[in-house]
């Protein structure tokens, strides 16, 4: 069979049905899609690929045994590495990381490593119904602050070794950025739940509505019992632009826009949490955080959406298919803009006018790219005279995210660097004696692979130490 | 879920619940508050601590029916359970060091005010207290000031018990008297905590007034309750729920928070409409 030089396209919903529902855009490669791509891969000797994944899966490996129909063995392969092989098969950017490397990529379409990796753990979860067993107990507690990506991760390593692990979540949901974050889309809550779920089988228990250095400090989790602890509490300070207008009503940030659509559900026509529906909206941003903004908005009822981003195409950081498919829906991208300033209605002769204080337009300033900076990124100069107006009715601002300083000031000698990231050391070892972190909190916004891996790092470090 | 341990009605549109939650008992000082969820698909609203009961585990919170979800909260019996309970959240307000201070509370914001002035009062301040209401009927919390308080100022718009008048009326009067505040502490609507502001500006009293924007997290992480504050001239963005509630009253843009915490109006009277109807026909 000669070789294709395009990956298997993936199964997608209509771009122009998917604008208006919630439901997961892409569907998944059958079976049969999923072994001829596999058959792409040339097993070559130096395995490229495994150095361009952050934690490593041996991923020729997992595609053998996919080739030979063993998809269950395939499954056992990628556990080794990945406890969350559903979810990063989603949204892990692997243009940049496994797939970047592939040699089959030198002059074809690389292998399309990260939809067989979904494909295999769906079907693993689909037909493996054996309930994980909980291994007997070696009488040691951790504590893990935070449900995202590193903390479920690092929880389930420790159970998987005896410990008994308590994780503690500030929202009433778990998850992290999986839940309020990443749109049903785009990842089904039902695989979030799912990893939840298997954690709880194995005797994790987990507290939610628990805010750590509010309800409970890091010291009381030791005063409690606890002889380590885990710090996995994500980057989710949002940044504003300090522009005038920021504080009209219908601006909100990404977070705050994501978390009313899908943790509070407001997507819903019955639901009790309001949000801005409708009309034209502005999102400012041109990461992934950006496109699932712009994509919800779109699916909530606006007329036309905009992406504002202050450099090209090239530069934009979103995982590309993200970005092929809110262009496919017809989301409208101004590169090479920034915002300067949020309009709003004000009726002068009625100070109770219902309209007043609501946003109208968001004016924006033509860029062009100067010199590379430090990191090489070629810097975005504004063009002097150059503004222009984008009516709109909501501006969501999706410009990054920091680490939040809630623990770190409530938490003794617990260091952070410049950015609020937590510092540790190769183990995940922070600056207090077994508080481990990693993540979000110690990288600043990263990604859930990262975060997986961080979570990995730390709970091999605490086994060590107990050993 | 979280047991509703009691229940009272202290006037028709404010109730009184007091919450199974031993963690937040435990830690919650004057001033910081919870955020709950009635139900499954509730909203996140923030409540501030009324007060609470180490040795019982209850968080005594009170609140005035003025939307769908406070409505639904109304409708709770003693014995039943609402969803979610998190907190103490924010910070919890400043007492330390001051020998009398003011404590001017409109409405249900006496609710908050109160457990403030008992701070206070425990740790020997003297607090002179001036609540206001619309009416006589819906009075609280009266005798429970009464205890707290040297002097007491009750005050209705409409005359129907004690002085006629807002609040800002008796505290003219005092600080042009000569009475002097360490600190004079307002907490109710926007607007009142805005004229109770410019009334003691002229006399340099120092403000501090307790903000209760629209929230979901309640732990900075999504910028919904954001006020905008003029710190030496510079606006600043703050965010109630981990910098505040209590801010400095002069540097807070109350006609900003005002305008803010209408964004979801017509969305919350529909809602709430829906709500009276499902009570009405079950
Ligand atoms: C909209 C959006 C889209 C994204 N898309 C992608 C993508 O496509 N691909 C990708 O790889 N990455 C993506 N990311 C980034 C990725 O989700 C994060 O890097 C990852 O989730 C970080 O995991 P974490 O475990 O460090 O923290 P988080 O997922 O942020 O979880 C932290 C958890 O800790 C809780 N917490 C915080 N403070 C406390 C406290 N004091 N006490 C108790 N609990 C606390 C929080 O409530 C939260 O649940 C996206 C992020 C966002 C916001
Ligand atoms: S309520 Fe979300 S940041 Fe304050």
């Amino acid at each position: 069979m000669a070789l294709d030089p395009k990956k298997h396209a993936m199964p997608v919903q209509d771009p122009q049905v998917r604008a208006h529902n919630f439901s997961e855009v892409a569907l998944g490669y059958t079976h049969e899609m999923a072994i001829d791509e596999a058959k792409r891969c040339l097993n070559c000797k130096n395995r490229p690929c495994v150095q361009g994944c952050p934690v490593n899966i041996s991923i020729p490996d997992f595609i053998s045994c996919l080739k030979q129909d063993d998809i269950e063995g395939a499954y056992n392969v990628i556990n080794k590495s990945s406890s969350l092989p559903a979810v990063c098969g989603r949204v892990c950017p692997q243009e940049t990381q496994c797939e970047s490397k592939c040699t089959l990529g030198i002059k074809f379409e690389p292998v399309g490593i990260g939809r067989l990796e979904r494909f295999v753990a769906d079907w693993h979860n689909a037909n493996c119904k054996e309930s994980p067993k909980k291994v007997a107990s070696n009488g040691h507690r951790v504590a893990i602050v935070g449900s995202g990506p590193s903390g479920l991760t690092c929880a389930g390593d420790l159970a998987k070794a005896g410990f008994k692990v308590t994780v503690y979540e500030a929202l009433h949901t778990e998850g992290g950025v999986l839940v309020y974050g990443i749109p049903e889309f785009r990842l089904p809550k039902a695989i979030v739940a799912k990893e939840v779920d298997t954690l709880k089988q194995l005797g994790v228990e987990f507290v939610t509505n628990a805010v750590i250095g509010k309800t409970l400090t890091i010291d009381e989790l030791f005063e409690q019992g606890n002889e380590a602890v885990f710090v996995g509490s994500g980057a989710g300070l949002p940044n504003f632009m300090n522009i005038p207008g920021e504080s009209l009503k219908g601006v909100y940030s990404a977070n705050e826009f994501l978390t009313r659509s899908n943790l509070m559900k407001s997507f819903r026509d019955k639901c009790d949490t309001p949000i801005m529906k409708g009309g034209k909206v502005v999102v400012v941003g041109g990461g992934n955080v950006a496109m699932d903004a712009a994509r919800t908005a779109l699916r909530l009822g606006a007329e036309k959406v905009y992406i504002v981003y202050r450099r090209s195409m090239t530069e934009l950081p979103a995982r590309r298919e993200e970005v092929e498919h809110a262009e496919e829906e017809g989301i409208q991208f101004e590169l090479l803009r920034n915002p300067v300033e949020i309009l709003g209605y004000h009726n002068p002769d009625n100070p109770r006018d219902e309209r007043n204080g609501f946003v109208t337009g968001c004016k924006v300033i033509k860029m062009e790219l100067g010199e590379p900076d430090a990191k090489g990124r070629r810097r975005p100069v504004p063009v002097e005279g150059s503004e222009y107006v984008l009516d709109c009715d909501t501006v969501v601002i999706a410009i990054g995210t920091s680490p939040n300083p809630l623990i770190k000031s409530t938490t003794k000698g617990l260091e952070v660097n410049a950015h609020g990231g937590i510092i540790v050391n190769e183990d995940g070892l922070t600056s207090r004696a077994n508080v481990y972190a990693g993540g979000d909190a110690v990288t600043g916004a990263a990604t859930v692979i990262s975060a997986m891996g961080a979570g990995k790092v730390a709970a091999k470090a605490i086994i060590d130490s107990f050993k | 879920m979280y047991k509703i341990l009691s229940r009272k009605e202290l006037n028709p549109t404010v109730t009184q619940l007091e919450i199974e939650a031993p963690l937040v008992a435990n830690k919650a000082k004057a001033g910081q508050f919870i955020i709950l969820r009635v139900d499954e698909d509730g909203e996140r609203i923030p409540l501030t601590v009324a007060g609470t009961d180490k040795k019982t585990g209850a968080v005594k919170i009170i609140f005035q029916i003025v939307g769908a979800t406070t409505e639904k909260l109304n409708h709770k019996k003693a014995g039943e359970s609402i969803q979610d309970f998190v907190g103490p959240l924010g910070k919890a307000t400043e007492i330390a060091g001051k020998k009398r201070v003011c404590i001017i509370g409109g409405g249900v914001g006496c609710a908050i005010a109160l457990p403030v002035a008992q701070a206070f009062k425990e740790q020997g301040t003297e607090v002179v207290s001036i609540i206001g209401f619309r009416s006589k009927d819906l009075l609280i919390l009266e005798d429970e000031f009464r205890a707290a308080s040297s002097k007491l100022v009750v005050m209705t718009d409409d005359g129907s018990y004690a002085r006629q008048g807002n609040v800002t009326v008796p505290l003219k009067e005092m600080l042009e008297a000569g009475e002097k505040f360490d600190e004079i502490i307002t907490i109710g609507p926007l607007i009142m905590m805005k004229f109770v502001t410019l009334a003691a500006k002229p006399f340099g009293v120092p403000v501090t007034a307790s903000m209760n924007p629209i929230m979901i997290d309640g732990t900075g992480m999504c910028g919904g309750c954001r006020l905008t504050l003029t710190e030496d001239g510079k606006r600043v963005t703050k965010f109630a729920c981990v910098d505040g509630p209590d801010f400095n009253a002069y540097e807070i843009d109350f006609d900003e928070a005002m305008s803010r915490s209408r964004m979801y109006f017509p969305f919350e009277r529909k809602a709430h409409e829906e709500i009276c109807n499902l009570y009405k026909n079950a």
